[in-house]
């Protein structure tokens, strides 16, 4: 019992909670991206509800609130892009890129295309593939376009990331030995600002299997 | 005198605003070069295998194809510190296998089948919504070869998200 608290109590060190800040990508994640327009806070990417389409959901700007998310922006300076690897060697064989324009209020999405170059840093590449306009927060219904078999979406959402963080809380301050159940989802009435794009399974191409990781990058 | 240095000054400054009218029309807008900031492929990796504020920053800006190399050792003496009595999960992976996995931090996606992190017989082909992943990491770290070891620890028991998703795109549920 005793070693299970030590044991425990090494990932709550280790998951990173400071002063009463919460740090927000996967969702918790290092000092100089939190409470930035780069901090990532999950990726998912699943068949669509046409299973011949691939979804990317790119989320960022975690543990937003009611009364914060209508002030939540997306940033022109900052690039979401999905990285996408086709031949297993961990290298971005395609990149789907996610830029907000200010003039128009749109996300525009560059891709899948192949990157001029691999690796950290990024520049937008080819034209834009399709756009939408910012989905407000309030608006009764997402605004979603479709162009070129692409389906994109940018806005405030519920964040679909659940987990009992609290109860980390609670062994870190001795109180508890282990998970309570039932847990307490400590991310229920959140909001993220996400980017959803679908589009057809033969626009990646592979063959059967591809790895994807999402990354944000700041306009130098 | 006075009236004609106020005229060439008035000359000059006109041709000088002349010619910077002329120059912001022309020529292509220089290239943005962006550099990467954060970076997450699997959920909660970062958070639960890299310890110091310098080990999460430079994980977040490691290209994939050089994160083995960086952190598959410190990931793997992370595990032990985490479950001393890590032998094998029920993947059947090892400590040096099982960090070897996740040190190199892609999400792996089928283009051929069901996409989920883990639903008991597909494992790893993706992510949907309503994955429980983070029931599926603690299972994998802490549960042993059948899942049943440090029962308090594999399960944070909150199995689904406070809202409903869409069957239809964007499939995330709409803000509160």
């Amino acid at each position: 019992m005793k070693r299970k608290k030590i044991v425990f109590l090494a990932i709550v060190a280790m998951a990173v909670v400071s002063g009463g800040i919460i740090y927000a990508s996967d969702h918790i994640d290092a000092p100089s991206v939190t409470n930035q327009t780069t901090d990532i806070t999950d990726l998912y990417v699943f068949q669509g509800a046409n299973t011949n389409d691939l979804v990317f959901v790119g989320n960022t700007q975690g543990l937003l609130t009611p009364a914060t998310t209508g002030a939540a922006k997306f940033d022109p300076k900052t690039l979401i892009q999905f990285n996408i690897d086709v031949n297993n060697d961990n290298i971005e064989d395609l990149v789907i890129q996610c830029i907000y324009d200010a003039a128009s209020n749109t996300m525009k999405v560059y891709g899948p295309i192949k990157p001029t170059a691999p690796g950290l840093v990024s520049k937008l590449e080819g034209s834009v593939t399709a756009s939408v306009g910012i989905t407000p927060y309030g608006a009764s219904a997402p605004i979603v376009t479709t162009k070129n078999g692409i389906s994109v979406f940018a806005g405030p959402r519920d964040d679909p990331f659940f987990f009992d963080l609290d109860q980390y809380h609670a062994v870190l301050a001795g109180t508890a030995s282990g998970f309570r159940n039932p847990g307490v989802d400590a991310f229920a009435g959140t909001n993220v600002m996400s980017v959803v794009v679908e589009l057809p399974k033969s626009m990646i191409g592979g063959t059967g299997s591809v790895n994807v990781w999402l990354t944000t990058k700041k306009a130098m | 005198m006075k009236t004609t240095i106020k005229l060439l000054v008035l000359i000059i400054s006109g041709s000088m605003i002349f010619t910077a009218c002329k120059n912001k029309g022309g020529g292509p807008a220089p290239t943005v070069y962006y550099q990467q900031q954060d970076q997450v492929g699997r959920p909660a990796i970062n958070t639960v295998f890299n310890v110091s504020t310098a080990d999460k920053e430079a994980f977040n800006i490691t290209v994939p194809s050089a994160m083995q190399a960086a952190f598959q050792a410190k990931f793997q003496a992370r595990l032990l510190a985490l479950n001393a009595g890590y032998t094998t999960n029920a993947l059947g992976l090892d400590a040096p296998t099982f960090t070897t996995v996740l040190s190199n931090d892609v999400l792996g996606v089928s283009t051929t089948g069901k996409t989920t992190f883990f639903d008991g017989t597909n494992v790893l082909t993706g992510r949907a919504l309503d994955d429980d992943v983070i029931h599926t990491e603690l299972l994998l770290i802490f549960g042993g070869t059948k899942g049943t070891d440090n029962p308090g620890l594999t399960d944070d028991n909150v199995p689904a998200n406070d809202v409903a998703f869409s069957t239809t795109f964007p499939y995330e549920a709409m803000p509160h």
